[in-house]
């Protein structure tokens, strides 16, 4: 029968926990383990000094279930950290490291491999500790009885617990004693005992320990690591920006690229510091919407201050620079693209380059962009009927 | 049950089984005979293939005997003789080789002398690889084997009669001294035989590879031999699961160990991409050989591996039989697949022939041969062993 345990019960001491009895060697206890099990016990228990062979088969102990949760956990880190690798590596960031594809499996099997074991190994302690030991258990009634100082160091226990259905106290001595243990104990839940925390020694201790881990804490970062040779690190034998270096004859410490070194990605212009090329370079954009969209954004940047909105040469700055000729003139128009690219790149008269802050790309849709206003601001009647048959098509559409 | 009793009753194996092998042996020698004058070649490196497989088998077997004496396992020892058996094959090794000496020509790339003149990779390594220092290494390496082989199984035999402790002792000694020799000859054997059909090629670990394959081969032949014996009432009566699970954890874990090395090699050279590493691999990730280069990986790995990896599947019998023919299969496709591409190396493809079936055949005789010789003359359990009782008394828990 089980008993609720009450209040009552605690205070008074008097609740059994179970009855032990101590064997003096190995042979004794695995007897004594198989005949308990025989009878039909199941909450019973074995404490030796050291692992006894054998001793699972004769306490009739099922194989423990902890495997299934070091498989389970194990390949769930299996599964994940492939995904995640594969989604950090391929998907959402997918970097070139090594020559190697986005999706490099034998690179993430160390990995693989490690949190595999790592989670399984995690999941075979924890799951051991919580699932099957019950723990944590701060005060079980067995710690510093006789019973387990004797199990420490030189003898073998066995406990069978109250709360086993067929127990019964005199028929459990009865049976220890046929088995020839000759120190057999009742052992009783063990009286509670409240222990105020908040004692006022206590609070000076922790109050002490926080005051002087703070100050040591700032008397570490503000003082000890400003004194030689700590100096946190800013003494380094590696030449920072701007430095002057004692290696190299000329004492630059930054070295400038070897002469001809491309920049990755970059194409030289072939007519840079000419005054009027002979020949320019075809435009290789195509005038889509999303080229005229950036030419327009650059234009409105770069180029609109001094030429103003539309390209005629109405500078917004009041005379802080000197106006620029419009660019509607015959002479612009006739500009090829290259000549206007040119420009850019290059600078004319006063106007500077603009090679720094435009991109390759940036500078021909700003060329398809002037075409625009230079076409817009020149427009004929023709161009008038065109866009009257694209209106009618749309209103018949 | 009396403590001295071994549970073991000697009995003669039925005369069908050495039948079977003598015809087996016939079998594989006359088809190979036959095998080599249609395709002299490709029986060449068939028997290279089957010679390696017989090399891995047999001194891993002795390996197993060193290992058993040096760790002082006790749950092995009831059939330690097993491992004795099939390690007698190892002074024979240098008859199985005599062939093979004499068509090193058509193996070996780097018995040319003209090509490696012409070489200059060949040139620096001809020290080594050159015909006369490599048929004394042939002579001086098996010569050592079988030196320890006679020492471990003379004391092993005569402890059969006597029970003398001393000898266990002796061997102690000896197994102590054979691991670092087996160590570095096993190495140069595999680098000898295997790994320098691609005389071109650097590895630093292919010696290890090689360990990790001859082990688990021979664990698999062991453990094949205990279960089968021990289903016909020919070993000790009082084996257990306890030792069926101990071997098949050992071979599970050496399942994982040529994983784990398998892979390193091929990490290694597949992230550093050197063109004089890579090449070997993608000789067998080309023309045909990639599937077998896929298969490998799944049945020499990932099947054993889920095959092996619960208790009931270590403990069944049935399991392991079937497990340990699987993996002495896969060893040697193992082998075939390590030494076959480089016959293929010239653009010919993955081909198989039926000669190449017909040497492991004959080997598989040779060995089923070998045994029932040894049954028929010594003891199956090594009976005057004093760690005998310990290992049949063997308990996990």
């Amino acid at each position: 029968m089980l008993n609720p345990l009450t209040m009552e019960d605690i205070l008074n001491n008097n609740r059994l926990y179970g009855i032990t009895a101590l064997f003096d060697t190995p042979d004794e206890i695995i007897h004594a383990a198989k005949e308990v099990a025989k009878a039909g016990y199941k909450k019973f228990d074995v404490n030796t000094p050291y692992p006894v062979h054998g001793m699972d088969r004769s306490m009739g102990l099922r194989r423990s279930l902890v495997g299934y949760v070091t498989t389970f956990l194990g390949f769930s880190a299996t599964a994940f950290i492939l995904l995640f690798m594969f989604w950090t590596m391929s998907i959402d960031y997918p970097m070139v490291i090594g020559g190697k594809p986005y999706f490099a499996l034998p690179a993430f099997i160390p990995i693989t491999f490690e949190t595999t074991v790592l989670l399984g190994g995690i999941a075979t302690v924890v799951g051991l500790i919580a699932l099957f030991s019950s723990l944590p258990y701060n005060n079980h009634p067995l710690h510093d009885t006789d019973y387990m100082r004797a199990v420490s160091s030189d003898k073998y226990g066995i406990v069978i617990e109250s709360e086993d259905p067929l127990f019964d106290e005199e028929k459990v001595k009865e049976l220890f004693a046929k088995l020839g243990s000759k120190k057999i104990h009742s052992v009783f839940y063990p009286e509670e005992t409240q222990i105020p925390v908040f004692q006022p020694r206590y609070i000076v201790f922790l109050i002490v320990t926080a005051i002087a881990v703070s100050a040591l804490t700032y008397v570490t970062l503000n003082k000890v690591l400003f004194i030689e040779p700590f100096s946190w690190m800013m003494e380094q034998d590696k030449v920072t920006p701007q430095e002057k270096s004692s290696f190299f004859s000329d004492s630059y410490g930054m070295r400038t690229p070897v002469e001809g070194t491309v920049a990755r990605g970059f194409i030289p212009y072939p007519y840079k510091g000419m005054a009027a090329p002979t020949e320019t370079l075809p435009n290789p954009l195509l005038p889509t919407k999303e080229v005229l969209e950036l030419g327009k954004k650059k234009y409105l940047t770069y180029c609109s201050p001094c030429h103003g909105n539309f390209a005629d040469g109405d500078s917004r700055l009041r005379g802080q620079f000197p106006n620029p000729p419009t660019l509607h003139s015959q002479r612009a128009r006739d500009f090829s693209d290259g000549m206007i690219y040119h420009i850019i790149v290059n600078g004319q008269n006063i106007m500077p380059s603009y090679e720094s802050q435009t991109t390759v790309e940036e500078r021909w849709a700003i060329v398809h962009y002037i075409r625009a206003l230079q076409r817009a601001k020149n427009a004929k009647l023709d161009d008038l009927q065109e866009v009257n048959k694209e209106i009618q098509l749309n209103v018949e559409e | 049950m009396s403590r001295n009793n071994t549970g073991y009753i000697r009995k003669e194996l039925p005369g069908s089984v050495a039948r079977i092998g003598y015809l087996l042996f016939a079998a594989g020698l006359i088809l190979g005979i036959i095998g080599y004058l249609i395709e002299p070649v490709r029986a060449s490196y068939s028997y290279l293939t089957a010679f390696m497989f017989l090399v891995s088998i047999g001194v891993g077997s002795l390996f197993l005997v060193a290992l058993e004496y040096i760790t002082g396992a006790e749950w092995s020892t009831p059939f330690r003789r097993l491992s004795e058996f099939v390690a007698s094959s190892v002074p024979l090794f240098i008859i199985f080789a005599i062939p093979l000496l004499l068509s090193m020509h058509s193996l070996f790339h780097w018995t040319h002398t003209e090509v490696v003149k012409e070489d200059p990779v060949l040139t620096t390594k001809s020290p080594y690889l050159n015909t006369t220092f490599f048929i004394i290494r042939v002579v001086v390496i098996f010569g050592v084997w079988t030196l320890f082989y006679y020492l471990f199984t003379r004391n092993s035999l005569k402890q059969d009669d006597t029970g003398d402790q001393k000898l266990t002792k002796k061997n102690i000694v000896l197994s102590g001294i054979f691991i670092p020799v087996f160590a570095i000859t096993v190495t140069l054997t595999s680098i000898d035989w295997l790994m320098s059909l691609e005389p071109h090629w650097y590895s630093t670990i292919f010696g290890v590879y090689y360990f990790s394959g001859a082990t688990l081969g021979a664990l698999a032949v062991l453990t094949l031999m205990v279960v089968l014996l021990k289903e016909n009432g020919y070993l000790s009566s009082r084996l257990t699961n306890d030792h069926y699970y101990s071997l098949g954890t050992l071979l599970f874990a050496f399942i994982c160990f040529w994983g784990y090395i398998a892979f390193s090699q091929y990490m290694l050279i597949w992230y550093a991409n050197l063109p004089e590493e890579n090449f070997w691999f993608l000789h067998r990730w080309e023309n045909g050989w990639q599937y077998l280069s896929i298969i490998l990986i799944f049945t020499h790995f990932i099947v054993p591996f889920g095959a092996l990896l619960s208790y009931p599947a270590k403990t069944n019998p049935k399991r392991l039989k079937f497990m340990s023919i699987w993996i002495i299969i896969v060893h040697y496709i193992d082998i075939y697949w390590l030494s076959m591409p480089n016959l293929q190396a010239n653009g010919h493809g993955f081909v198989i022939s039926w000669v190449d079936f017909v040497f492991p055949v004959g080997i598989i005789g040779f060995l089923i041969v070998l045994f029932s010789l040894k049954a028929k003359k010594h003891n199956l359990v090594p009976v005057g062993d004093p760690k005998l009782q310990k290992g049949l008394n063997f308990t996990l828990h």
